[in-house]
């Protein structure tokens, strides 16, 4: 089977910096491929070449076996774009802007609307129709360029960090909304840089990193190598640390992060938790904080890189 | 004839309808937006009443005789200031990343731009319409005929689409919509004003009317002044044409560059 998107080797520089570095991506028809990566990864230039807004300066990319440099217009039939600043024009109503795109896309005036209805009803917008898109929220004007993105209902989609920014109910929302175009065959490409968000929704992952696919693979397997929670342990007093290295290691039998009075690492069995208490009680190591929380993207780039996700000198995502 | 495979029809006519479909787009964003209504059609008739009622009695001793003279002047300044919208829009769908959007869609590469400026000629049309319709309420009365009033406003649109691609690359070069207007106006302010658009030029400085005779806005208002009244038409016109051809010549191909560059840039 012709798989709906495929990239070979992409490179991308601009100017200096190379912000792909020989990247290759493969999603089968009617599955979602999370993409997870920090900021400034190469994700979006990823996206941007597949659905040819970029030209890639070396290697080749094929979405729905169209070749997305000499086949642009071919390409650009069948995808839908979702960028992560909404790409709606403010001034007009949620209405306009959907029957704006169907107009472009060829269909008649009457289908236009039509298609417009259906998409602001799917939407929970049908209220706010008439209102102009700048008055949205940050997760309705989300809904709306996703909704615009539809309108010709494509058969592969790109979401680039779709949730990035929004609240926790409007990316449930958002979630239920891509579920949803899943179930009736769409396949989706999706940036992101949060795990859960990746885990939630793609089944396939590729990790990415300063240009390059660092792993790849499904999230559980992904889940495998790094935990299924994370283990943070912080002393109060920083000296501590060396002492609480080799406790923690022998208990979840994998060598933990230290990053001044903390302490990371995987957990397969949240019952260590019990003996983890005991043995800081009988060692008189004094702590802040004890906690078991979900994996973050921070966590995989530990695991996988043995480094942090973002660069010490700017504050984490 | 090639036919479009979105569409099905001749893809000059889809071409065409997309366009069109982006024209209509731009004139809509209107609607929802009284400001930009008042902006080009409340600006224009204030500059009309300011200039003719506070200078017109030291400039040509009656508000009569100098409504003659400034109105074509007050048409050909006010052409210009709106030329900046199509810098403005342009810029607002690149930083915003509409722009993104309509190149992700099987439309003709060429038609958000050409959109954009059949709109802007639109709004053009409408304010020189309103111009000389309050005009003829405070006493302007063409002494030619329709044709020349129809070749005075060709004469402006002319222009006007010449410097819409000046705007263009304003619009592409800058880094948000409010530079564009702070350059487009901090440009134009000058080169409106050392002309002979409000005032003879007998009063200036020699230097200054060198500059002022070679002016394209001198030289429209002088047209349209023929046009509309009583002078030469043709020179003027000529000149006009000239610049008009001489400014697309040099911008349109730098303009799209400039988008272009800017487009790869990611």
């Amino acid at each position: 089977m012709t798989p709906a998107i495929q990239a070979r080797g992409l490179v991308k520089n601009f100017g200096a910096t190379r912000a792909l570095d020989g990247v290759d991506l493969t999603a089968p028809p009617g599955t979602v491929l999370g993409v997870l990566g920090p900021n400034g990864a190469g994700k979006t230039t990823a996206v941007r070449i597949l659905t040819t807004l970029l030209a890639p300066d070396a290697g080749e990319a094929r979405v729905d076996g169209f070749d997305v440099v000499g086949q642009a217009a071919e390409v650009r039939r069948r995808i839908g774009l979702t960028g992560q600043y909404a790409a709606v024009d403010d001034k007009l109503t949620g209405r306009e802007n959907l029957i704006l795109i169907g107009r472009l896309l060829g269909l008649s005036r009457t289908a236009s609307r039509q298609r417009a209805g259906e998409l602001l009803g799917q939407f929970a917008l049908t209220e706010a129709a008439h209102r102009a898109a700048q008055t949205y929220s940050g997760g309705m004007r989300r809904r709306l360029d996703l909704a615009a993105s539809l309108v010709g209902r494509p058969a592969i989609l790109f979401l680039d960090e779709p949730t990035t920014g929004l609240d926790p109910r409007a990316r449930l929302q958002l979630w239920a909304l891509i579920r949803q175009l899943v179930a009736e065959g769409t396949t989706v490409l999706l940036t992101t840089q949060y795990l859960d968000e990746a885990d939630q929704l793609a089944d396939d992952l590729a990790v990415i990193d300063a240009g390059q696919v660092i792993a790849t693979g499904t999230p559980a397997a992904l889940k495998a190598r790094v935990g299924d929670r994370a283990l943070v342990v912080r002393v109060r007093n920083p000296a501590d640390i060396d002492r609480l290295r080799p406790i923690v290691a022998e208990l979840v039998g994998a060598e933990p992060q230290a990053d001044g009075e903390r302490l990371t690492a995987p957990v397969a069995d949240p019952g260590v938790m019990v003996e983890l208490v005991r043995r800081l009680d009988a060692a008189a190591i004094p702590v802040t904080d004890l906690a078991l929380r979900q994996p973050s993207l921070d966590d995989v780039f530990l695991a996988l890189t043995g480094r942090h996700a973002v660069p010490d000198d700017e504050p984490p995502a | 004839m090639s036919v479009d495979p979105v569409t099905r029809r001749p893809r000059l006519a889809a071409a065409a309808q997309q366009t069109a479909t982006l024209a209509w787009r731009t004139l809509l964003q209107i609607r929802h937006n009284p400001w930009e209504l008042a902006d080009f059609s409340i600006q224009p008739v204030l500059f009309l009443l300011l200039f003719l009622f506070v200078f017109g009695g030291a400039i040509a001793g009656t508000t009569a005789d100098y409504l003659a003279y400034m109105l074509p002047g007050v048409i050909v300044m006010n052409m210009t200031f709106v030329t900046v919208y199509v810098g403005h829009g342009l810029n607002t769908d690149l930083t915003k990343g509409f722009f993104d959007r309509l190149r992700s869609l099987p439309i003709g590469p060429w038609t958000p731009l050409a959109g954009r400026i059949i709109a802007d000629l639109v709004k053009q049309g409408w304010c020189i319409l309103l111009l000389l319709a309050v005009g003829y309420l405070l006493g302007f009365r063409v002494i030619t005929s329709p044709v020349a009033v129809l070749g005075a406003i060709a004469l402006v649109l002319t222009f006007a689409l010449a410097m819409s691609w000046l705007m263009v690359l304003v619009g592409v070069i800058a880094r948000d919509p409010e530079h564009v207007q702070l350059f487009g106006f901090t440009a134009l302010f000058p080169v409106t004003f050392v002309s002979n658009a409000f005032v003879p030029v007998e009063t200036m400085p020699a230097w200054l009317q060198t500059v002022v005779h070679v002016n394209p806005v001198s030289l429209l208002a002088d047209a349209v002044r023929g046009l509309l009244g009583d002078g030469d038409v043709l020179m003027p016109a000529l000149g006009v044409l000239a610049w008009s051809l001489a400014i697309t010549a040099v911008f349109a191909p730098l303009s799209l560059w400039a988008l272009r560059r800017r487009l790869s840039r990611g």
